[in-house]
């Protein structure tokens, strides 16, 4: 019981890097600029690092034969647990910000209570992780500066991307039972604590954004106990191919 | 003043021959410096178009450990565009302007990076080939004689080497695989043997600049004596996967002690450099998409730079 909310737990934690890293793939050699492709590039190569050390501790953790690329590729849709955030589209370069944002500053604050888990491989996993993400919300904090201060027509785009993502930024904060389950037995912290450190360092970086936090929002939940948006099948459609049209193969 | 200019020159040239590096606040004659600015920003183009049709895995990779080394080639492939760029702009043209050339068509890159990667073994390929066939020409870059781009390429070579070998790696493990991988890898040897050839240039007695290049040490060996560097090298290498060259003519030569191989498609070659090939409509096309949509992200970036430093001023008055 405790093995199989282990698993589950480490699908949470692998779950979101996969996506968003998939998301971020995507993009190679069409970004802005060459520095900016780079930059982005980077971080998706550090993102599937980190997928990689959280699948093949749960490969071992499954113990049936499972393997890093069986967990991350040969899953149905409605068993990742990735929150919608991270699978929402590359609309423009502020939507790739924008949620690359949302998203960094909530996984440094994750790492930085898992270095403290009581399950030793987690906390060595998030130790090598966090200094990867510290620049990954240094990067995107940036641009949302630039993108926010920038020009007029940088603002609007950065506003509009802003309102869209907002309302799947609470979802990370809601806890699951194995989320729960685990803050519970010291894994894993309890996002509740989370919240509001996450809240000052947007409220933080809109300001220098020149971007108001939006109202009135309507949160979207679902993604963390598998219920995606519209795009998810199409992420999985690609990330999948090579696994489902040649199964069973050595790479 | 013209005798002056014949000294200077030939005070140049005897710097070349002396195996001396020109740096770039070095006095040289303006067709030196044309053709540099016109060798290395193709060689930078060449990269950063690279970047697209290996992009076009990544989201496909078959498994997360070649995702993560796919991600880090192309990141690799970025890395060289831009030292190129910078070792280009030492010449006095800026980096927008190079980009310009790219986008409207005039400048040109390598034409391998017109030809579609249809499947996964495509990335053997290109790593294996296209790399290899890279590293030949760059290997001897490393000493021509504009300092700049000698010492870009050092570096850059050690890169590519390593991206050669991963390609390499991706072929053999499909070639140690199932059936249906083994013909994978063998279509994209067929598909990409021929343009590979290509990637040296028209031959010896076609290609007018050769000369002067040489004379400049741009260039230590002709276009054919590096495409049968390539061949010899590459064939083995085919063996050991157990995969067939796509060429009946090719054959050992005793006498000359390399391989005899067939006569690359000139009509083919013309056609892609001019820009028919399969992909070049689709590779300019995404890189000005590229460029347009990132138009208002790079005023951006500028305009926020702008503000902050009247900021910093103003605080600090
Ligand atoms: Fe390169
Ligand atoms: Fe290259
Ligand atoms: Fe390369």
């Amino acid at each position: 019981m405790e093995q199989k909310a282990l698993y589950d737990y480490l699908l949470l934690l692998g779950d979101n890097p996969t996506i968003l890293g998939q998301r971020l793939g995507e993009l190679c050699g069409h970004g802005p600029e060459l520095e900016t492709d780079i930059a982005l590039t980077n971080i998706s190569l550090d993102l599937f690092g980190q997928v990689r050390n959280y699948f093949q501790y749960a490969a071992e953790v499954a113990g049936n034969g499972a393997t890093e690329d069986s967990i991350a590729m040969l899953r149905l849709e409605h068993e990742y647990k990735n929150a919608l955030l991270v699978e929402q589209p590359n609309i423009d370069f502020a939507h790739v910000i924008c949620k690359q944002f949302l998203f960094d500053v909530y996984h440094q604050l994750l790492l930085n209570e898992l270095v403290n888990s009581k399950n030793d491989q987690i906390a060595a996993i998030a130790k090598k992780s966090i200094k990867e993400v510290d620049y990954h919300v240094d990067f995107s904090s940036t641009w949302m500066q630039r993108l926010g201060d920038g020009t007029e027509e940088s603002n609007e785009k950065l506003k509009k991307a802003v309102d869209f993502l907002w309302r799947y930024s609470m979802e990370l904060f809601e806890a699951t039972e194995t989320e729960t389950l685990m803050a519970e037995m010291g894994v894993g912290p309890d996002l509740n604590t989370l919240k509001p450190l996450y809240l000052e360092k947007v409220k933080e970086v809109f300001a220098l954004s020149n971007i108001e936090m939006p109202e009135k929002t309507t949160f979207q939940f679902g993604g963390k106990t598998g219920r995606h948006t519209e795009y998810m099948g199409y992420i999985l459609a690609e990330f999948q191919y090579m696994q489902r049209a040649y199964p069973n193969m050595q790479w | 003043m013209e005798n002056n200019t014949r000294d200077l020159e030939a005070e140049f040239q005897a710097r070349i021959d002396r195996g001396e590096n020109i740096e770039a606040k070095d006095w040289m004659p303006e067709k030196y410096r044309k053709t540099h600015i016109r060798q290395i920003s193709q060689h930078a183009h060449s990269e950063v178009v690279g970047m697209l049709p290996e992009g076009n895995w990544i989201s496909r990779a078959p498994s997360l450990r070649r995702k993560v080394a796919l991600l880090a080639k192309v990141q690799d492939e970025a890395g060289h565009g831009l030292y190129l760029y910078s070792a280009a702009e030492t010449l006095g043209i800026s980096r927008d302007e190079l980009v310009e050339q790219l986008l409207d068509g005039t400048a040109k890159y390598s034409s391998i990076f017109n030809y579609p990667t249809l499947t996964w073994a495509d990335m053997g390929a290109v790593g294996w080939l296209v790399d290899g066939a890279a590293i030949i020409n760059q290997v001897m870059l490393t000493k021509t004689s504009y300092g700049p781009y000698a010492r870009a390429m050092v570096r850059i070579c050690k890169e590519e080497s390593f991206h050669q070998r991963q390609g390499y790696e991706i072929m053999l493990a499909l070639c140690n695989g199932s059936e249906a991988q083994k013909r994978m890898a063998q279509d994209a040897l067929n598909r990409f043997w021929w343009p590979s050839l290509m990637m040296f240039g028209p031959r010896d007695e076609d290609s007018p600049n050769t000369e002067q290049s040489m004379k400049w040490k741009i260039k230590k060996k002709t276009n054919d004596e590096l495409r049968q560097q390539f061949v010899d090298q590459t064939v083995p290498q085919a063996d050991i996967l157990g995969l067939i060259i796509p060429d009946p003519d090719l054959k050992w030569n005793d006498d000359k002690g390399g391989y005899d191989f067939g006569e690359i498609d000139w009509d083919e070659f013309w056609d892609v450099v001019k820009g028919n090939g399969p992909c070049n409509q689709k590779r300019l096309d995404d890189r000005n998409a590229a460029w347009d949509n990132g138009k208002w992200v790079r005023e951006a970036a500028i305009a926020h730079a702008e503000k902050q430093a009247s900021r910093r001023v103003s605080k600090s008055a």
